[in-house]
């Protein structure tokens, strides 16, 4: 900023230049996208952070019912974070191939992130399916309604992640690297990646925590 | 096939709801025929319907708003009239049953399809104006959101034609709201329709907080924004934090209602109270989201007004951000009742009553604002100063129920009632007067007739100290709330008092459609030929009214804070213009008709999900992907406004302005 004007006549709140950001005007769509985006994945994570929040609350009320320590396999969990973890990490390739715009390894790329991601997805079904098989469903106790709504939720958001994959597979190879594919591609990515930071805080929260002898 | 849905869901034979649904069917019905008979639905489809421009928007949102006004007003008159009756021997005209949807519908009504959309129609219209941008973040994103809001409307007053709705109260409190004790349609409906009108206002916090954090003019810095964006500001950032817990909490009742789950539930290990905890961790934030815009209103009328800047326009913004962040810690005094313990009560307490510090230094600004100024005495002044009188007494009866030991005594009592129709009424739709008052100009280029507004202030302001203030009286006698039948003759009095109010706010809004009306009619005495009908400070003043569609031709540099008012001054000082810049093309996003398909969509996944139609619930659910999808595949972003069309409205502004310069009073 460097014309300044002389200060008008009249009543005004001091003329000071120097009052920080937002001298350039709008930025451009490439930080508007992501940044709007950004936002929505945080209010994402407060609404996660209510079913936290019940999920603490209601840990213990069991009801006579089976408790975390009978209930939970670490194996099986360990499994399932890996491959979620891993699948960020070809979502990043992904972007990367992206960026360079070479389609055959983006799109490789977000196949083999699809992939991963439904091979968590099938082992968390898995371990859902074992325990209501148990009678250890969702409405046998407050802590294992809980338990579900939570897990199952951040399993509702990889569902809506896989639904995203395929549909922006599909748009790349009939669209190719149009500047609103790339933000969507972003945008997927944010995703993609907030998706592990839940996962991270369910997995010591409930699976961790909930193993300690 | 059809899930729970049968012909006796169709009130046939209670004459209250049979007769209002035909009343608003042929009401519908003649409103369509008319629009078809004008032709006006092209018009409407082109610029209305699918518009992506932040005014047409706004504008309605506010025309929802106001239709849902007159409904929960409605309800209210109901309830008035009831309790009016029903004292003693007489029980009045509405069954239990039927009062208790009566008063659920209101205080829903209210809250989310009156004052929410109110107060996001001014956000919509003003803020891109007030920041000098063109339109909002995300436009199409706009439209999406009026229209998930809409289709919330829509279930909500379906129930009054087909099922029937809540008895439980505006927040639903389990164990009441339950399967067990509560297992018609009535809060299947309240819960899906406010999860679809939720996501609408996430949607519209998102776009918001982007616009104003990342799309304003240059050298417009933060501490250079006019107050009401930073109370947008605040707001949006309070919506962003606070309606996702309300997402969850009513997700989790679902759960408990349509699968057996066990939240909320008296057995199986639930909690009833963990909900009245998380309904609140949104429910007070709401209030403040509702009440900061309403804050930034009176403070553009306020300046404007006063012919003078804000006073403390930075400790404006301090104290704005400060009741952002405090709103979030004071959840617990909705409930101090529930025995979390006198340290925790405690706790709560002091943070509820040190949230009015910065509410005070608000009201102090103003009055300094008003201080030393050539003070306009407008509408929209009226309704400012009616509002700064009436609020300090909502807001002193609040910082008395704050004190837990208080509490106890008038938890739930029409004490708290009388407190939150201060605060709400004198607070949020005083401000929507003031400020529908204030832009109505800037919207339609015409001003509103100032007699009627004046009559109009009146009945308002009087007829809620008739209804409230007997309230505060029957509280402290010992007046629970949502009485159907009331046993103390001694009543009496207060209670016609209380209706006789009621009547005068009726009159009152019967006035804001005849001056609608009114000033239509007479619009030609009343244009405003310059864009700067009541000598503005802030940049929606800079343009035309109506703005144009692209709103700036240049989007304004801005140097100082009040930036148009520094620019005006200058102007007027120089007499002349700044230079004419270079015109050049304008980029501005197509119409489309997304957000009406995919909230048609999500109006039928809500309703599937309320009757338990299972197949049409995917179908809609299936319909709004594909519409997403199909939207996503658009290659048409833009349509431009080519330099020439940019050059020649600009050029008639200035002539306008040129003209002004001649004949305004010079700066001193």
């Amino acid at each position: 900023m460097t014309s300044v004007e002389t200060p008008a006549v009249g009543l005004t709140h001091g003329a000071s230049e120097d009052t920080g950001l937002g001298h350039r005007g709008p930025e451009s769509k490439s930080i508007v996208v992501p940044y709007g985006f950004w936002l929505f994945v945080l209010s994402d994570m407060v609404l996660f952070s209510a079913l936290f929040a019940t999920y603490a609350t209601l840990a213990h009320a069991t009801d006579g019912g089976p408790t975390s320590n009978e209930l939970f396999d670490r194996t099986l969990v360990a499994i399932e974070t890996l491959a979620l973890l891993f699948s960020s990490f070809v979502c990043g390739l992904a972007m990367i191939a992206a960026r360079r715009r070479n389609l055959i390894w983006t799109q490789i790329w977000l196949l083999v992130t699809g992939l991963l991601g439904a091979i968590f997805l099938g082992i968390e079904l898995y371990e859902f399916a074992m325990m209501i098989g148990e009678g250890a469903g969702p409405q046998r106790s407050a802590f294992l309604s809980a338990f579900f709504t939570l897990v199952g939720c951040h399993g509702a958001h990889v569902t809506a992640g896989l639904l995203w994959i395929g549909t922006m597979m599909a748009q790349f190879w009939a669209k190719g690297f149009q500047p609103h594919i790339m933000r969507r591609m972003m945008c997927l990515s944010i995703f993609w990646h907030a998706l592990d930071i839940i996962w991270v805080a369910i997995f010591t929260i409930v699976y961790l925590m909930g193993t300690l002898p | 096939m059809f899930g729970r849905l049968t012909w006796e869901a169709i009130p046939l034979t209670q004459p209250i709801p049979l007769i209002t649904s035909l009343v608003v069917i042929a009401a519908i019905a003649a409103a369509v025929v008319w629009v078809t008979v004008k032709g006006w639905w092209p018009y409407l489809w082109n610029e209305y319907i699918t518009s992506t421009d932040h005014k047409r928007i706004g504008i309605m949102y506010f025309v929802l708003g106001l239709v849902m006004l007159v409904r929960g007003f409605a309800d209210a008159i109901m309830m008035r009239a009831q309790q009016m009756i029903a004292v003693g021997s007489s029980q009045g005209y509405l069954p239990p049953e039927h009062y208790n949807q009566i008063f659920t519908a209101h205080g829903t009504i209210m809250i989310f399809f009156v004052a929410m959309p109110l107060v996001i129609s001014f956000m919509n219209f003003v803020v891109p104006l007030q920041l000098g941008v063109r339109d909002v973040a995300f436009p199409t994103m706009n439209n999406v959101s009026f229209w998930l809001t809409a289709s919330g409307v829509l279930l909500t007053n379906l129930s009054l034609f087909i099922g029937e709705y809540a008895r439980t109260g505006w927040l639903g409190f389990p164990p009441l709201s339950e399967q067990q004790f509560s297992p018609g349609v009535g809060v299947d409906y309240y819960l899906v329709a406010l999860q679809i009108a939720g996501v609408g206002t996430v949607l519209t916090a998102v776009n918001f907080v982007t616009t104003i954090l990342k799309t304003r003019a240059p050298g417009m810095s933060y501490l250079r924004m006019p107050v009401f964006c930073w109370t947008t500001l605040a707001s949006n950032l309070l919506i962003l934090a606070a309606f996702p817990v309300l997402t969850a909490t009513y997700a989790m009742l679902m759960l408990d209602r349509y699968l057996g789950f066990h939240f909320f539930t008296n057995d199986g290990g639930g909690n009833s109270m963990l909900y009245m905890n998380l309904i609140w961790v949104w429910g007070h934030p709401e209030v403040y989201i509702l009440i900061l815009p309403a804050f930034g209103i009176y403070s553009e009328v306020v300046s404007t007004f006063s012919g003078k800047p804000l006073f403390g326009y930075r400790s404006m913004v301090f104290a704005t951000l400060a009741i952002c962040i405090i709103s979030f810690c004071v959840w617990l005094h909705h409930f101090f009742t529930m025995g979390a313990g006198a340290d925790v009560n405690a706790i709560f307490g002091i943070a509820s009553m040190i949230i009015a510090v910065p509410t005070g230094v608000k009201i102090f600004n103003w009055l300094f604002t008003m201080y030393g100024g050539r003070v306009r005495f407008n509408v929209p002044m009226y309704w400012t100063i009616g509002f700064m009188l009436t609020f300090v007494i909502g807001g002193l009866t609040g910082v008395l129920l704050a004190m837990p030991p208080v509490d106890f005594l008038v938890h739930n009592s029409l004490f708290l009632i009388a407190h939150f129709h201060q605060v709400i009424i004198g607070g949020v739709v005083f401000a929507i007067m003031a400020g529908y008052t204030y832009w109505f100009p800037k919207a339609f280029g015409f001003t509103l007739d100032e007699r009627l507004g004046k009559m109009i202030f009146w009945c308002w302001f009087i007829g809620f100290h008739l209804a409230f203030m007997p309230l505060y009286v029957l509280g402290f006698w010992g007046g629970t709330r949502r009485l159907q039948h009331i046993a103390d003759p001694s009543w009496q009095p207060w209670l016609d008092l209380a209706f006789v109010g009621a009547l005068l706010i009726g009159l009152g809004i019967v006035l804001t459609v005849v001056q609608l009306l009114y000033s239509i009619r007479t619009r030609d005495r009343r244009r405003d030929t310059t864009g700067d009908p009541w000598d503005g400070r802030t940049l929606e003043w800079l343009t035309l009214s109506p703005p144009p569609h692209f709103n700036f031709a240049v989007l304004p540099d801005v140097h100082g804070e009040e930036a148009y008012w520094t620019r005006k001054q200058t102007a007027l000082r120089e007499e002349k213009l700044i230079e004419e810049p270079d015109y050049q093309a304008i980029e501005m996003p197509v119409n489309t008709p997304t957000g009406v398909i995919v909230a048609f969509f999500a109006s039928l996944c809500g309703f599937a999900v309320i009757w338990y139609i299972w197949w049409l619930a995917i179908l809609g659910l299936i319909g709004a992907f594909a519409v997403l999808v199909w939207y996503a595949w658009r290659d048409e972003h833009e349509h431009v406004i080519p330099a020439d069309e940019v050059a020649r409205l600009e050029r008639e502004r200035r002539r306008i302005r040129k003209e002004q310069i001649q004949t305004w009073p010079r700066p001193a």
